[in-house]
């Protein structure tokens, strides 16, 4: 198939039929993952701390120094939660945390190497905006940066802090967070020197069918360039407990017990409609990344496996912690049984993978 | 080609129904579901707003797969007295949004060893008294044969009496899937498929509409749910007393059998062989309790024009780990159908229009 443009893509988002779109993803898909297999990865999510000056408006997870609960893990706690990854199969270990005003580069490369001494264990850690701050803090270039971290064992890098890559939404959410241009920019550096990188995008939001379609586009302009984006994470915003939520007034009224936060009615989450459409635009237009991952984090398992059917061909982590996503109010328990069994359920072949995409195993 | 047929209105044989189940092409019997919908009911996306009452768990019963039941003295058994029914429907009533209150109380419970045959009978018309104007549906094909047995009465005679205190229509709940040999592994202690049938025809007869059910996603064949679907079809077509058509997916938590949850796109699949198989149902409905919001939502493009409810109250599916919140407001459902591209309509327990977004 050839390359859509932007025009066309807005249209297909706003306006073609979602069983159009998701088709034509599907068969893209098809193409591209052609055995029919869809992948996992066994790994955990350490939030080294929730400390974060950022203060991003969406952000359930993050506290300020003083606050009772804010934490920043030991050395040993980290070790204790790697122990029980690798027990379970893990082979990677996503290391991110809030921008905490008292860590300097130091304290990351010590933290990497103490790891990487004691595990050979795929560290995938730090996404953009602590690279960035890293960097600001010690009056080093990027690339001066990522490379002390991968010296220290610093392996790929994750996708988050993307949010919208349009800087008139990131005003609105997160107006200290780094600006689309640095996000590209350490990832492009990363990439050129060899590392792998994933992208996301958390929609459903503040942002216009433009804004989507604007993030769609960088992330195609740079894998052209630079390539080396595994893979992409469309996921919608979780809207309980976050500043953006509660300044808003509720409407449409909360249902028992809250659920719905406090939202107005943009603020409203993405319903699932939503979710397989940029889900299925984003296999369609972003025809130079390999892999989509499907998020039964913010989705359930029940629509992920739709969501194979609409674009996605991977199923992300199995989750060992999350902690950012259940502090919103969404938390799923799930094994890596049900994994595999929702992957086969759904009509596929699972297998674990490795960061880089490579099968470890078959189920 | 099975496209040609559902274009110009063919009934579609059992053997299509198979080659439907066993195709992979999700989009295209989507589609094909869709244009059936589209046919039926336009755009249009019902719901109701209506209570739940579950008068008792207590239940000679006990079928395996349902965590809801207990025994008599057994911890967590309850039942509700009439005042305390009444009172719980009180405790709802009213709507913020169009004025209306609910429009539909639907009732469905354990076989309770002890109550007599007048005790429902009493339960109806004080909820009738109560609120002239709330269509009662209630009790399951189960409950009926159960009622007759303790009554004395035949089927046609207590379905006449409970008529008669204030039975608008029945669910559809108990038919769970008709294939003998599954069911009598699933719940070998329910009435049979053949009685389930018998008793819906002799409602439909006696000018009682109900739904239907079909439990799918256990130990099921596509043959056994094809099956299911055309005596649904057959008996319709004797009767025309069914309204709409209910897939419900298996909740494996907490019950003896276990098994695994179906799978969002075999649900999505379901729905839109339903909505095909059975052409001669007016409605197909994405049960969102048991489906999940996220599931039925999509589901409205996939052959269902009915969502049910913003339910206070449902215990059954509950204590076997449905995957939903207890309730939705009406703005929730209605928004949710928005973003469908359909149009959502409150309905009454007939179908009436009430209220259009
Ligand atoms: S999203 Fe990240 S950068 Fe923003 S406040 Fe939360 S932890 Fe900090
Ligand atoms: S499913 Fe119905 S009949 Fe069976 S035990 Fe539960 S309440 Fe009783």
């Amino acid at each position: 198939m050839e390359r859509i443009d932007k025009q066309t893509a807005l249209n297909l988002l706003k306006n073609a039929d979602l069983l159009e779109i998701g088709e034509l993803a599907d068969t893209i898909r098809k193409n591209l993952h052609s055995e029919g297999i869809v992948t996992f990865i066994v790994d955990r999510n350490i939030n080294y701390t929730n400390v974060c000056i950022n203060k991003c408006k969406f952000c359930a997870f993050y506290r300020d120094v003083e606050s009772p609960d804010a934490y920043l893990l030991s050395n040993d706690e980290i070790f204790k939660k790697i122990d029980e990854t690798i027990a379970l199969g893990g082979t990677q270990i996503l290391l991110q945390g809030g921008i905490h005003p008292e860590l300097g580069l130091d304290y990351y490369t010590d933290l990497l190497k103490s790891i990487k001494d004691r595990y050979s264990i795929n560290i995938h850690g730090f996404s953009p905006p602590e690279v960035n701050y890293l960097a600001e803090r010690h009056v080093l270039t990027i690339r001066e940066t990522l490379i002390i971290l991968r010296q220290a064992g610093l392996d790929s890098i994750p996708g988050g802090g993307a949010e919208i890559l349009s800087d008139r939404v990131r005003e609105v959410l997160s107006p200290k967070k780094i600006k689309s241009s640095q996000w590209l920019n350490v990832m492009e550096e990363a990439h050129k020197i060899g590392m792998r990188t994933t992208a996301t995008m958390m929609f459903g939001s503040v942002e216009e069918p433009e804004d989507i379609i604007e993030h769609l586009d960088a992330i195609r302009s740079l894998q052209d360039r630079a390539g080396g984006f595994t893979a992409f994470i469309p996921w919608s915003f979780q809207p309980k407990n976050t500043e953006l939520a509660q300044n808003s007034p509720p409407h449409p009224p909360l249902a028992k017990g809250g659920r719905r936060g406090g939202i107005n009615s943009k603020l409203y989450p993405a319903t699932a409609v939503d979710y397989l459409r940029v889900l299925a635009l984003s296999r369609i237009y972003l025809d130079n990344v390999k892999n989509i991952q499907a998020s039964w984090v913010t989705q359930g398992l029940k629509l992920a496996q739709v969501a194979l059917r609409f674009g996605a061909n991977d199923f992300g982590s199995t989750m060992i912690e999350e902690n950012v996503v259940k502090a919103a109010g969404v938390s799923f328990r799930v094994s890596r049984e049900d994994i595999i069994q929702a992957i086969k359920s759904a009509g596929f072949k699972a297998a674990q993978r490795d960061t880089y995409y490579k099968i470890l195993r078959s189920f | 080609m099975l496209e040609d047929k559902v274009f110009s209105g063919e009934r579609l044989t059992r053997e299509d129904a198979i080659k439907l189940f066993q195709s992979d092409d999700l989009f295209t019997i989507g589609r094909l579901a869709s244009y059936v919908a589209e046919k039926k009911n336009g755009r249009n996306a019902y719901f109701i707003v209506n209570r739940h009452i579950n008068p008792t768990n207590i239940c000679v019963n006990r079928c395996k797969f349902c965590a809801f039941s207990r025994s008599k003295g057994e911890e967590g058994a309850y039942e509700l007295t009439i005042e305390e029914i009444i009172k719980k429907l009180k405790d709802g009533h009213g709507s913020r949004v169009t004025g209306h209150g609910f429009s539909e109380v639907h009732i469905v419970g354990g076989l309770h060893p002890d109550w007599p045959f007048e005790y429902y009978l009493n339960m109806l018309s004080a909820i009738k008294k109560e609120f002239p104007s709330i269509a009662i549906k209630a009790f399951t094909a189960v409950e009926i044969d159960y009622m007759s047995k303790i009554s004395g009465l035949n089927l046609e005679d207590t379905l006449k009496t409970l008529k008669k205190s204030g039975l608008d229509l029945m669910p559809g709940g108990g038919a769970e899937i008709f294939a003998e040999g599954i069911r009598s592994k699933l719940c070998p202690e329910k009435i049979s498929g053949d009685r389930w049938l018998e008793v819906m025809e002799i409602a439909h007869n006696a000018g009682i509409k109900t739904n239907a059910t079909m439990l799918y996603g256990h130990l099921e064949s596509i043959e056994d749910r094809v099956d299911h679907l055309f005596k649904l079809r057959d008996l319709q077509d004797r009767t025309g007393g069914f309204q709409a058509f209910i897939p419900l997916s298996y909740h494996p938590k907490n019950t003896e059998i276990g098994g695994f949850y179906s799978s969002g796109v075999d649900d999505l699949k379901t729905i839109a062989i339903s909505r095909l198989v059975l052409d001669n149902f007016e409605h197909i409905k994405a049960y969102w309790i048991m489906l999940g919001e996220k599931i039925s939502q999509v589901a409205l493009l996939f052959g269902a024009d009915d969502i049910d409810g913003t339910i206070i109250e449902e215990k059954i599916t509950h204590s076997a780990g449905a995957m939903t919140e207890e309730g939705m407001t009406k703005e929730e459902l209605a928004y949710l159908i928005k973003k469908a591209g359909k149009t959502p309509v409150e309905r009454d327990a007939f179908y009436n229009e009430l209220w259009k977004g």
